[in-house]
């Protein structure tokens, strides 16, 4: 009560603080920047605020605060355009909005989806703000009862979820997460720095693969190939069936289901060190397991956007706990936030435990801001949603090619390397060849994201629960089986449970119908041959550093066992069983009239000709060509979209001082930007 | 924008013409040009931190206020930038570049993917830390300016990485004789500080910002004890106490008082050695080799206008800590100090770091 008593005139203090005029101003400026920005995939959050930076030195505090908060709570509820309309995942909050809301733009309800989406962003982040104003006070305390084993536990409860997306093979999902964790390792360990599947000659590899390129590369590449290889529109027959009022009236028959994972998203985005990457995946978990006919999942079912989105603005709420009142960065936004707010006024804020102390209207006015910029960016998305929806009905041809330039961009910026193409390129193989065989990619991408947190947290956990032992057993047990991680140990045994008794009615890739043994045989076995190199890969590692190779060897020794039974089964079952399937059988992949080599020689050939003279003049060749030759546009049509393209291109690029990947030519001549 | 250029370069060629005392520097002139200012970190990073504090500064001290933009290069710990920075040769003054102790380390263990020579390259300003290491409340309580009773005691301590600044404190504990188990793999020194205030971690150490801003309220609420700072460089290469925090003994004053730490022979000269690189000159602004003499003095008279500036001490220690910055012939001599580690001092570390953690580098 105490608490409260000094709470309530902070609180009131920075309610006065916000409502300003020139603040909401700001607000605004800030939330309309970070629309725009929020278009690019994967870079959002990071690209704008670096931008702003350079204005925050001696700027009044809570301006600055407005507009870099404005900046950073849209960047969840814009990406969320992508993810519905085209299939890409823009962050690591948007994954699970892929698996419905892109099924449901294919399905001409794209303006539903996206309405349905910011609805639960919109609420999400409101019940975060609510939760964390009495929350934040008590914080402290349970944020440190989240031990090393705690933090383990909630990453095995988010893997657990492979259990729920592993498809109608079990095995098959398991290997796809095993395969997922395994590539996850490539690169330099965290723990001892050996080598995984790399080498220095290759310095690309020792710092592992980004997120952003996993994300893109097995869920757009596939999709995006996919539907030009059908040349029509990414909603069926280009009509739009249900209206943005559906999808409110959507959120609101599901009210409850997107409090509980607001929760959640809040919950879960308190803990420093785990970030976005489980929250969606929980709460993705959580929406089918609370979903009577669950038939719906992975085609369009508009419970599993509410559940996700619900969740991720939340999140954004939870992850300031950490950020404020310990100074450690829930997300690599957070760490610029962080040393932004140095740079404000006269520097007296200081991000950290002095915070609740010294600065609780500051504390405060954050996270009322976040809401408030959460509400007007919301209404400013559902405004765009019913105009933007309609992209959806324009023939993919003419878009394809505009998502190829912003993926390769994305992915350049991810670690500004041409390697970083050529990775987007072979995960997204691996993914157009899950996605044909019916192996579970959901199930992929979340062994990938929980790779390196479950290595990490295994690790220091063993080594800390050991030191404890041999001080005396009871220490040691009280320190791994601590009250929290009993309940945590529960709830991943029920959802597994239920998952597995769930998984073979959610199809995430649809009704795949099955073929002939030989290429879904070829595929199992260059899973395994991998497989097989990456463990004796893992088994070279010296003994004394053992941390940095037991996780590939029993993981990767798990997958390589769920890939023999499979192989057994494939062998003795007929042809024709639903372990054969394959999407070139029969359905849209199989009618579909290009071929998929043929399609995806575009992007191949964007590459290569990226390589030689670098990525703007190669662009231009490949929208040039691609619109004649392959959409068959007229010259003056595409002049207009390539013109378009290039400008819309180096227009961002610009203004988020960016760069773009060289090619040989720029190795030879010094060429201006962008042609640099 | 271009008004006020054009004034001022109306106003300085009035000023040249009338033959007014106009000083050297101000022949380079930047007007209407953006300056890169390339860190090999992320933007989430201490030096992004460090850069983003001086690049406005900057702009406003180089003549012609150019645009001083922050870019990031990623990558290998830095090597990645670093080597791509070797390659860079002087074109118009518009580049600079930004290295931290995490470049300057793997240059001196010789690590296998560095391409890259400090010699070549041209210091206009360097800036350092401080560190501070501290005990648990428990263990604290045995502390009594010496390691002598903390040498039976096991403490566990969340680290970066043993090639990395931890390999200051994990040396300056096992010279004392202390028993320091290290759990790799944490992503930052909050992650270790967090790990410390949980109770997993008994033992940590902060740079000087981090320990102002995150530690001393464990300090106050008697859930940590500080033990030792790193210390300070006096002019003549010294060790001393760190201004900072002139209450805390250095690490040299308790290996004195402690049995069987020396501070003298090669763990002594190793330790410094790493010490000077990773602290009191932990980060650098450079300008690729061969950019001529005019574009080095007008970007050293900056960094000193910067520095000169008033508000200098007020606004520079709260965003990146009170430490000298060194700008021009004291940069170069920073650089010196920093990278020059005899031989036998770098083979006893790379004998110690693979005989304590089994790290070979190369």
């Amino acid at each position: 009560m105490e608490i409260l008593a000094t709470a309530l005139p902070e609180l009131g203090n920075a309610w006065a603080l916000i409502l300003q005029p020139i603040v909401l101003g700001y607000l605004v400026l800030g939330v309309v920047m970070g629309l725009a920005v929020g278009v690019f995939p994967g870079l959002g959050g990071i690209a704008g605020l670096s931008l702003l930076l350079p204005f925050m030195f001696g700027m009044e505090p809570v301006y600055g605060l407005a507009l870099m908060i404005g900046m950073v709570a849209v960047v969840p509820t814009s990406d969320t355009f992508a993810s519905v309309l085209m299939g890409i995942p823009g962050s690591s909050a948007s994954q699970a909005t892929v698996l419905d809301g892109f099924p449901m733009a294919k399905n001409g309800q794209a303006a539903r989806a996206l309405s349905a989406a910011f609805a639960s962003s919109l609420f999400g982040g409101l019940v975060g703000a609510t939760f964390l104003t009495v929350f934040i006070l008590i914080a402290r305390p349970i944020v440190l009862a989240f031990g090393l084993p705690e933090m383990l536990m909630i990453t095995i409860l988010g893997l657990s979820m492979v259990a729920v997306l592993a498809g109608r093979i079990a095995l098959k999902g398991m290997a796809a997460a095993g395969l997922g964790m395994m590539i996850g390792t490539i690169g330099e360990a965290d723990a001892g720095g050996s080598l995984r599947m790399a080498t220095y000659d290759i310095p690309y590899l020792t710092d592992g693969l980004k997120l952003v390129i996993v994300g893109l590369g097995i869920f757009a590449v596939p999709e995006i190939v996919s539907l030009l290889r059908q040349d029509r529109s990414i909603a069926k027959g280009a009509s739009l069936g249900a209206g943005w009022f559906d999808g409110i009236r959507d959120w609101f028959a599901n009210i409850w289901l997107s409090v509980r994972c607001s929760v959640i998203g809040v919950a879960v985005g308190v803990i420093p060190g785990l970030g976005g990457s489980v929250v969606d995946w929980i709460a993705y978990g959580h929406s089918v397991q609370t979903t009577k006919d669950k038939s719906g999942f992975g085609k369009g079912e508009v419970r599993g956007i509410i559940g996700p989105e619900s969740s991720n603005n939340a999140k954004e709420g939870g992850g300031l706990v950490p950020t404020l009142l310990f100074g450690i960065p829930g997300s690599g936004s957070m760490a610029i936030f962080i040393g932004a707010v140095a740079l404000l006024g006269s520097g007296d804020i200081e991000v950290g435990p002095g915070m609740l102390k010294d600065n609780l209207d500051i504390t405060y006015s954050i996270v009322w801001l976040l809401a408030l910029a959460n509400v007007v960016g919301t209404i400013l998305c559902i405004a765009a949603s019913g105009g933007i929806a309609k992209l959806t009905t324009i023939r993919f041809t003419y878009l394809a090619p505009f998502l190829f330039m912003l993926i390769s961009f994305a992915a350049f910026q991810s670690g500004q390397n041409f390697e970083d193409l050529l990775a987007l390129f072979t995960i997204g193989l691996i993914g157009i060849f899950l996605r044909r065989f019916d192996w579970s990619r959901p199930a992929f991408l979340i062994g990938f994201v929980l790779s390196n947190p479950v290595e990490k947290f295994t690790n220091q956990a063993f080594q800390i629960a050991s030191f404890r032992f041999r001080k005396s057993f009871e220490e040691g047990m009280d320190y791994i089986f601590s009250p929290i991680v009993i309940v945590l140990i529960i709830v991943t045994v029920v959802s597994v449970v239920l998952g597995i008794r769930q998984a073979k009615t959610i199809m995430a890739e649809g009704d795949v119908q099955s073929g002939s043994k030989r290429a879904p045989l070829i595929f199992l076995l260059a899973i395994m041959a991998y497989l097989i190199v990456a463990l004796i890969n893992a088994g070279m590692i010296p003994d004394y550093n053992m941390t940095d190779k037991i996780i590939p060897l029993v993981i990767g020794g798990f997958s390589l066992a769920c890939c023999v039974i499979l192989l057994v089964q494939m062998m003795r079952r007929p042809e024709g069983d639903v372990i054969f399937a394959d999407k070139e059988v029969a359905g849209e992949d199989a009618d579909a009239p290009y071929g998929l080599w043929p399609t995806l020689a575009w992007f191949v050939g964007l590459i290569a000709a990226t390589w030689v003279v670098g990525f703007i003049l190669a662009l231009i060749g490949f929208l040039i060509t691609f619109f004649r030759v392959r959409a068959g546009a007229d010259w003056r049509m595409t002049l207009i979209l390539t013109a378009a393209g290039i400008g819309f291109m180096c227009l961002m690029a610009g203004a988020l001082n960016r760069d773009f990947p060289p090619g040989l030519l720029q190795g030879v001549v010094d060429l201006p930007w962008p042609l640099k | 924008m271009t008004v006020s250029n054009f004034t001022r370069r109306a106003v300085m060629s009035l000023m040249t013409a009338a033959g007014l005392a106009v000083p050297a520097a101000a022949e380079v002139d930047f007007s209407g040009k953006t300056i890169e200012w390339v860190i090999p970190f992320s933007e989430t990073g201490g030096s992004a931190k460090w850069a983003n504090f001086f690049a406005p500064l900057l702009s406003e001290a180089l003549p012609g206020q150019p645009t001083v933009v922050v870019k990031f290069m990623p990558g290998a710990g830095s090597t990645k930038g670093a080597n791509w920075f070797q390659e860079q040769a002087h074109d118009d003054g518009t580049l600079l570049f930004g290295t931290s102790g995490s470049t300057q380390f793997p240059y001196l263990l010789n690590d296998p993917r560095v391409r890259y020579e400090y010699k070549d390259w041209i210091p206009v300003m360097a800036s350092g830390t401080g560190g501070v290491a501290y005990l648990n409340a428990e263990d604290g309580a045995k502390f009594d300016g010496s390691a002598n009773s903390l040498k039976d005691v096991d403490f566990i301590y969340g680290s970066q990485g043993a090639t990395r600044l931890d390999l200051v404190p994990l040396l300056a504990w096992q010279m004392l004789g202390m028993n320091v188990e290290p759990v790799f793999g944490i992503k930052g020194r909050g992650d270790g500080r967090l790990m410390f205030e949980r109770g997993e971690a008994t033992i940590d150490y902060q740079t000087s910002s981090g320990y102002l801003g995150g530690s001393v309220p464990l300090v106050e609420a008697g859930q940590a004890v500080p033990m030792m700072t790193w210390g300070a460089l006096d002019a003549d290469s010294n060790i001393v106490r760190d201004p900072t925090f002139p209450d805390i003994p250095t690490f040299k004053e308790v290996c004195e008082a402690t049995d069987g730490c020396e501070t003298s022979g090669e763990a002594w000269d190793a330790w410094k050695a790493f010490f000077v690189a990773g602290f009191p000159v932990q980060k650098l602004a450079f300008l690729p080799a061969g950019t001529p003499q005019d574009v080095v003095d007008t970007y050293t008279a900056a960094f000193q206008t910067v520095v000169d500036r008033p508000d200098f001490a007020e606004i520079s220690s709260k965003r990146v800590g009170k430490y000298p910055v060194f700008v021009g012939d004291g940069s170069q001599a920073a650089l010196e100090t920093a990278t020059s580690v005899q031989d036998g001092a770098k083979q006893y570390v790379l004998g110690w770091l693979k005989d304590a953690y089994g790290v070979e580098l190369n």
